[in-house]
C-alpha cells in the first residue's frame, strides 16, 4: 500500500503572525516580583553544581546590569551569528577596565542580543572566590574557577564558556597600554577546547579600557591588601566614592568567526606546538578585530 | 561469593548498627560481628538480630584476637569520628581515628583469612577552598591539604589503608568517600546544624552542598561489603543545593555572622550542645564541595534513590519549619491583594478626576 503523504497546508517558512508582546502592566510586574520573593524565601528554585542560580540571575542580577548595558555604556554587539545557538563553545575575549565589567557586559550581550538567549559561563581567578559577597555572587551568576577541570566539564555539558586568558595582566594594565593584548596565559583554554572539541569564538571588547583609565598603581597598598593591583585613576581616589562611577565610554563587542577544534581530535591537546599556534592565532584575531572596532568608533564617548 | 564472617567497627552508631542489622538479615552471610567501645542502645540491640556484639576498643591489640579467633574475612571500618564533641575532645578523637585505624590495619595484616576491607571515608579529603574545582572526581586531590580536624584524619586514614593495600595486595580494598549524610534517623554534622531554629552562617559566603540520604548510604555500604568493587568511589546524591537554599527550604532562619565572630558563636553553640564550628567545617561552610558520582553509577553499579533535593525533603519531615512556606505564601498573597486594591482605587480616582475623552467614531447627531 502506498504511504499517504502529508501535504502541509502552509509552507513551513510561513510563520504565524505573533503580535508584539505589550510591556507587562504594573499588576503583572507586582505579581512577578512577589512570586520571586516567595520563591526566594522558601528556597524553591534550582541551582547547579557550580553554584549557578538562574532564577536570581534572570530576575535580579541581569535586570541590574541592563541599564549599564543599554544606557550607560550603550553597548553594540556584532557578529552574534558566529556564536552557536546550542552546544559548547569557548568565548575568548580581551580583558580590561580594572574591574571585570567587560565580563558582565559580554554576559548581558549574549543573553539579551543572541536569538538563543545564551548564558555565558565565565571562568574567574581564584581571588574572585576568595572574596566574600563577590565570590558568592559570581558563582550565583554562573562563574566558576578558571581551571581545566571546570572548563571541560562545562563545555562537555554544552555550555558557552567565557574566558579572559590575559587575566590580571590585562585587566590591571596601565591606560597607556590600552588595546594591546598581554600574554595569553599558558594556553590552558586551548587545551580545554581541544579536549572537548568545542569551537573557540574570539571576542573583542572595545570601551572597557576607558571606564577607569588607570594612570597609576598603588603597589604598596595593593600588597598590603593582598590585591594584584590598586588602581589610581583621574577620579579615584581623588573624588572618593564618586571616583567609583565608571566613565560612560561607548562600547562595542564583536564576536569573530569560530575557530573549529574538533578536527584535531582530543589527543592534540598533548601537542604543545599546536596549542601555542592556536593560542597565537586566537590572540592575533582578537588584536586585529580590536583595531577594526577602534576605527569604527567615532569617539571614546560617542 | 558472599563473605562468611564480617566484622563491623563503630556498630553502636546509627549507620554502623543499620549496616550490621542489614548484613545479619542476609542468610548467605555466616556471622556478623559488631565492635564498638560503647554498647549499642537497647533499641539498636533489638534490630541487630543475630549480630554478635564485642565491646572492644580498636585502639587495643585485643581486636587482633577477635579477628583471628573468628577468622574474619571482611572488615568494614566505620569507627571514624567526625566531631570532637562525639568523642570527648579533639585529642581522643584523633587518637580514635588515626591510632585506631592503624591498630585495626595492623591486626588485619596479620589475619590470613582476610579477603576484603571496606573503609567508610569522606569527601572531606578533598578539602574546601576557593582554589578548588567545582566538582571533584576520584582522581583529584585536595588543592589545599586540610590542616587539621576530621579532614586531616581522613587523609591520614586513607594513606594508611593504601599502605595496607600495598602490603596485602590480595586483599580487596574499597574506599567510599561519602558526602554529607542526611535523613530522618541519622545523626550527622548537617542534621544537627539544620535542627537549630536560627542557623548562623558565614557572612558573604554560600556553600554548595551535596547530600546523601541515609538509606542510600546504607545500601552502598551493604553493596560494598558483599560486592566485588575495589578502588575508591565518591558516594553522593544527584544534584546540589546552596546552603542558604537548604536553610530556606527547611524553613530555618539564616543569620549571617562575620567570619571572625563565627568562632565565638561556635563556642557558645558547643556549650549548649548544638553543633561545633571547627575551622575546617567553617571552610566547608564557606565554599562547599561537590563530587562527581560517575564511578558510583557506572563501575560500582549503584544509583542513589534520593537526589540531594529529595533527601533534604525527606529529612524536612522530621524538623517542623520555623517559617512555614504556607505563611510566606499567605503573606505574599495578602500583600498582593492589598496593593492591587490600592492600585484599583488609584485608577478609579484618576479616572474620576480626568475622565477619558469620548471615543471618536459614530455619534448620534441631534437635529437643530
Amino acid at each position: 500500500m502506498p504511504e499517504a503523504r502529508v501535504i502541509p497546508l502552509r509552507p513551513d517558512d510561513d510563520e504565524p503572525y505573533v503580535p508584539p508582546a505589550s510591556p507587562p502592566g504594573w499588576e503583572e510586574q507586582l505579581a512577578g516580583g512577589l512570586e520571586f520573593l516567595r520563591r526566594r524565601l522558601t528556597g524553591e528554585y534550582e541551582t547547579d553544581e557550580f553554584g549557578f542560580d538562574p532564577d536570581l540571575t534572570d530576575h535580579l542580577l541581569l535586570p541590574l546590569l541592563r541599564p549599564l548595558y543599554d544606557r550607560w555604556f550603550r553597548v553594540e554587539s556584532q557578529g552574534l551569528e558566529n556564536v552557536p545557538s546550542e552546544g559548547g563553545g569557548l568565548v575568548v575575549a580581551n580583558h580590561s577596565g580594572t574591574i571585570p565589567a567587560d565580563a558582565l557586559m559580554a554576559t548581558v550581550a549574549l543573553h539579551d542580543d543572541h536569538p538563543a538567549r545564551r548564558r555565558l559561563r565565565l571562568l574567574g581567578a581564584d581571588l574572585v572566590f576568595e572574596l566574600p559577597f563577590i565570590g558568592t555572587m559570581s558563582r550565583k551568576m554562573g562563574t566558576t574557577l578558571a581551571c581545566n577541570e571546570d572548563a571541560e566539564r562545562l563545555l562537555t555539558k554544552g555550555e558557552l564558556v567565557g574566558v579572559f586568558p590575559e587575566g590580571f595582566k590585562g585587566i590591571g594594565k596601565p591606560f597607556r597600554e590600552r588595546y594591546t593584548l598581554q600574554r595569553f596565559g599558558r594556553g590552558g583554554f586551548v587545551t580545554a577546547a581541544l579536549r572537548t572539541g568545542a569551537p573557540i569564538i574570539p571576542c573583542a571588547i572595545v570601551g572597557a579600557e576607558e571606564i577607569y583609565p588607570m594612570i597609576g598603581n598603588a603597589r604598596t597598598a595593593a600588597r598590603l591588601l593582598g590585591l594584584p593591583y590598586l588602581p589610581i585613576t583621574p577620579t579615584f581616589p581623588l573624588l572618593g566614592p564618586l571616583g567609583l562611577v565608571p566613565l560612560p565610554s561607548k562600547w562595542l563587542i564583536a564576536f569573530g568567526e569560530p575557530i573549529e577544534t574538533a578536527s584535531y581530535g582530543p589527543a592534540a591537546a598533548e601537542d604543545p606546538m599546536l596549542v601555542f599556534n592556536l593560542t597565537d592565532q586566537v590572540r592575533e584575531t582578537i588584536q586585529h578585530s580590536l583595531y577594526q572596532l577602534l576605527l569604527q568608533r567615532d569617539s571614546v564617548f560617542g | 561469593m558472599p563473605p562468611a564472617v564480617v566484622l563491623v567497627t563503630g556498630v553502636s552508631r546509627w549507620l554502623g548498627g543499620a549496616l550490621a542489622a542489614e548484613l545479619a538479615a542476609d542468610p548467605s552471610i555466616g556471622r556478623v560481628i559488631g565492635v564498638d567501645t560503647v554498647p549499642p542502645s537497647p533499641e539498636m540491640l533489638r534490630r541487630l538480630g543475630r549480630t554478635e556484639f564485642v565491646r572492644a576498643d580498636i585502639r587495643n591489640p585485643l581486636i587482633s584476637k577477635v579477628i583471628a579467633a573468628a577468622s574474619v574475612d571482611t572488615v568494614v571500618h566505620m569507627n571514624i569520628s567526625s566531631t570532637p564533641a562525639g568523642s570527648g575532645g579533639r585529642t581522643p578523637m584523633k587518637e580514635l581515628n588515626v591510632i585506631g585505624t592503624m591498630q585495626l590495619l595492623a591486626a588485619c595484616q596479620r589475619a590470613p583469612s582476610l579477603r576484603r576491607f571496606v573503609l567508610k571515608s569522606t569527601s572531606a579529603v578533598y578539602g574546601a577552598s576557593s582554589r578548588d574545582p567545582a566538582v571533584f572526581t576520584e582522581a583529584m586531590q585536595a588543592r589545599a591539604v586540610p590542616s587539621g580536624g576530621f579532614a586531616r584524619d581522613s587523609v591520614d586514614i586513607e594513606g594508611y589503608v593504601r599502605a595496607f593495600s600495598r602490603r596485602r595486595p590480595e586483599v580487596d580494598v574499597a574506599m567510599l568517600r561519602f558526602t554529607n549524610f542526611i535523613g530522618p534517623r541519622i545523626d550527622s554534622l548537617l542534621t544537627g546544624f539544620f535542627r537549630m531554629p536560627v542557623v548562623p552562617t558565614a557572612l558573604g559566603y554560600d556553600a554548595r552542598v551535596q547530600l546523601l540520604h541515609e538509606d542510600d548510604a546504607l545500601a552502598v555500604l551493604t553493596r560494598a561489603t558483599t560486592g566485588p568493587f575495589t578502588g575508591t568511589v565518591n558516594v553522593g546524591g544527584e544534584g546540589t543545593l546552596l546552603l542558604s537554599q537548604a536553610i530556606r527550604r527547611l524553613g530555618r532562619v539564616q543569620v549571617p555572622v562575620p567570619t571572625p565572630a563565627l568562632g565565638s558563636v561556635g563556642r557558645v553553640s558547643r556549650r549548649f550542645g548544638f553543633v561545633d564550628y571547627s575551622p575546617e567545617q567553617m571552610r566547608f561552610l564557606n565554599f562547599g564541595r561537590v563530587v562527581d558520582t560517575t564511578v558510583l553509577r557506572e563501575e560500582f553499579g549503584y544509583t542513589p534513590r534520593y537526589t540531594t533535593e529529595a533527601a533534604l525533603t525527606d529529612y524536612a519531615r522530621t524538623v517542623p519549619p520555623v517559617v512555614s512556606p504556607r505563611l510566606v505564601h499567605s503573606v505574599t498573597t495578602r500583600v498582593r491583594s492589598v496593593l492591587e486594591q490600592a492600585g484599583d482605587t488609584a485608577t478609579a480616582v484618576g479616572g474620576r478626576l480626568r475622565p477619558a475623552p469620548p471615543a471618536p467614531g459614530l455619534r448620534a447627531v441631534r437635529d437643530a
